[in-house]
């Protein structure tokens, strides 16, 4: 589904990947882990098309297609989803608006009719319920007044929404507590199935006991230099990331 | 012969036309010296320091628009709130339009100037209201001088007007440049309510200026929301100047949404005489294209346990530019004034301008005030937002705009209007906004 090769990426000019390289298919769920600043954000970010980064090289495929050249809707309309670290609020537009707005316009690139409203309301009536989500909280403006945990909460049920073939949760555990936590790691796991995928970004093994991974890989200095299989998370768990430091030192 | 020569010289032969012996005619005659004396305001006045007439005055405009043109309902329908049931007066080149006009006596007046100026059974009102309230600075003195025709409104005690009173000033192009001078008295007494939307609207691409003076008197817990809709065609320029004074415990909105026109200046002056009082000030402005808008606002505090709030946003594209100039006073004994002062304004092409400037003139001491002005770029960290959504580049500005411009249309009363703004804000920002509000 997704195919990242030798991947560069800067920020003015400021080198940030260098060198990425990962696969992922479809039914499984990657998490890229690593210290602060060694580019996992960046990484998502790349992937979901900010144009402030410039890859300098390498390449994104996504279902064999380059889509380096695409804008950030594009990629979102081909089903790449991004779950912010820092959602952005948004005063004046509530997030039924926003949410008919994005899904109107994702069924407009692909050809399709607006959703009809009926079918809408339904929509987001069962999705908001999957996230425990209130109903006057969608008629809030988007996370606007928000606290750290609604936050994400919307953001997962952007998600269910949106239906993603390919969803980069970053850091969406970070300023969660343990039954927030829980919420939005059971609306992922309802989510996942063989035909889409899920990237978690963490700095810490947490989530992971939540949304079990297939693959661990850490990323370090802006390239990933171990690959594993959850056993890894525990281990950085343990250890820490010094000794992958230490390794690269070596 | 330049357009101040033509119309001081234009005054002598129509004062000749009016009545001598009445009160307004002593009032005009000291009008138009001061207007021989003073001139237009040139960017030497601290207040016009952005703004420039001088383009606009170089026109050879008609003083006195002779030809009368009939306009039909359907040719005009779009530049009315339709929707909703309400009082009219229109007036078509400065002259009264009977058949597009729906005026009243019954219960409250909504009629014309020209009849309370002339009718004796009015003397009364408009000698204790008329230029009671407008300054005596070049522009309002040169409508005074020449003051005929605009809307008369007075609302009598206790009496809460259910519909709606629309102004609207067309002009059709008969003459190659027109200037219009219309001239608004409203008078809304004690315990009264009245809601007011004014529109001047060019129909051809002559051009056309509009020195407008409209004075608002608010007794006693009298409320007024009114609202200006200026989106005129790019050779129409508005002088717009209104004076409101306010009575204690009285509430006064006015909201003002520029969205055309060649160039707009709103001189918006609030004078409290009394406790309590509440005033709000709130304007949205998008335009492009060489246009420009300017806000000159006053709000005076004169007495204690007062508020204003004052709250304008703008949106500027192309080579459009803006002014804000925000002066609020606080007058020694207007202990516990609540003044609050907003100006946010979006730049979105590198060469569009705005100037902002709040003016506080603090003589009280207990007093809470506040201004904040900005003046920014799109969030970039919202757009990518959007988009990653699915949100195109244009829509995903358009939605930020929009929002943008948001908590001004959140306290516009009448929904029709609210619909309407909305409207011509999508249309501004090429968007469609896909949702009801």
């Amino acid at each position: 589904m997704l195919k990242i090769n030798n991947l560069h990426a800067s920020i003015e000019d400021k080198s940030i990947l260098k060198g990425i390289n990962l696969e992922v298919k479809a039914g499984e769920v990657h998490a890229i882990m690593g210290p602060n600043g060694s580019g996992k954000s960046t990484l998502a970010s790349v992937v979901a098309g900010r144009e402030e980064y410039e890859v300098t090289d390498g390449s994104i495929e996504f279902e064999n297609e380059d889509i380096n050249e695409l804008a950030a809707e594009e990629r979102a309309h081909k089903g790449i989803f991004l779950s912010f670290q820092y959602p952005v609020e948004i005063p004046g537009v509530s997030v039924t608006n926003f949410m008919k707005t994005a899904i109107n316009e994702t069924r407009k690139a692909k050809g399709l009719n607006e959703m009809p409203a009926k079918d809408m309301l339904k929509l987001i009536r069962e999705k908001s319920e999957l996230l425990d989500i209130d109903r006057k909280f969608l008629s809030r403006s988007l996370n606007e007044g928000f606290s750290g945990g609604e936050k994400k909460r919307n953001e997962i049920f952007q998600m269910a929404m949106l239906e993603p073939k390919l969803a980069i949760l970053d850091e969406t555990d970070s300023g969660l507590d343990i039954d927030a936590l829980r919420i939005v790691a059971n609306g992922v796991n309802k989510l996942k199935n063989e035909n889409n995928a899920v990237i978690v970004i963490t700095h810490y093994q947490r989530l992971l006991d939540y949304i079990v991974p297939d693959f661990v890989h850490v990323l370090y200095k802006g390239k990933i230099v171990k690959s594993g299989t959850k056993e890894l998370a525990h281990e950085l768990e343990e250890k820490g990331y010094d000794w992958i430091k230490e390794e690269q030192k070596a | 012969m330049d357009l101040k020569d033509k119309l001081v010289s234009s005054f002598m032969a129509f004062e000749n036309d009016i009545d001598v012996d009445s009160y307004v005619h002593d009032l005009r005659s000291d009008a138009i010296k001061i207007f021989e004396k003073q001139g237009f305001p040139s960017k030497k006045e601290e207040a016009w320091k952005y703004t420039s007439l001088n383009k606009i005055l170089k026109e050879d405009y008609s003083v006195f628009p002779n030809r009368e043109k009939v306009l039909e309902y359907s040719e005009v329908r779009e530049y009315f709130i339709h929707d909703i049931d309400s009082y009219k007066i229109v007036f078509v080149d400065g002259k009264y339009s009977s058949h597009l006009s729906q005026t009243t006596h019954d219960g409250l007046d909504v009629c014309l100037m020209s009849a309370a100026l002339a009718k004796p059974k009015y003397r009364l009102v408009i000698e204790n209201y008329f230029n009671k309230a407008a300054s005596k600075d070049s522009l309002s003195s040169l409508n005074t001088a020449f003051t005929q025709e605009g809307a008369y409104i007075h609302i009598p005690k206790n009496k809460l007007v259910e519909k709606p009173i629309q102004i609207i000033h067309f002009s059709t192009g008969s003459e190659s440049a027109t200037m219009l001078q219309p001239r608004n008295l409203i008078v809304a007494d004690e315990n009264s309510h009245v809601q007011i939307i004014e529109r001047h609207q060019s129909l051809s691409s002559n051009a056309v200026l509009t020195n407008s003076v409209t004075e608002v008197f608010a007794s006693k817990r009298a409320i007024v929301d009114y609202y200006k809709i200026q989106n005129d065609n790019n050779n129409a320029s508005l002088i717009d100047n209104t004076f409101i004074k306010q009575k204690q415990q009285s509430h006064v909105s006015m909201h003002t949404f520029s969205f055309g026109g060649k160039l707009t200046r709103n001189n918006l002056n609030f004078y409290q005489n009394g406790e309590h009082i509440n005033s709000t000030l709130k304007g949205v402005t998008i335009i492009g294209n060489k246009q420009h808008v300017d806000h000159n606002t006053l709000v005076h505090h004169i007495e204690p346990n007062c508020e204003s709030h004052q709250d304008y946003k703008g949106i500027f594209d192309e080579n459009s530019t803006g002014v804000f100039n925000g002066k609020v006073i606080v007058e020694k004994d207007a202990q516990k004034t609540n003044a609050f002062q907003a100006n946010n304004n979006i730049l979105i092409s590198d060469k569009a301008t705005i100037n902002t400037k709040p003016q506080l003139e603090i003589f009280a001491d207990d007093v809470k005030c506040s201004h904040g002005c900005t003046i920014g770029q799109l969030d970039e960290s919202a757009l990518f937002y959007m988009r990653s959504r699915g949100i195109p580049e244009k829509e995903a500005k358009g939605l930020l705009m929009f929002a943008f411009s948001n908590d001004v249309l959140n306290s516009v009363k009448i929904p029709e209007i609210k619909q309407r703004i909305t409207k011509i804000i999508a249309h501004k920002l090429g968007v469609n906004i896909g949702f009801d509000l």
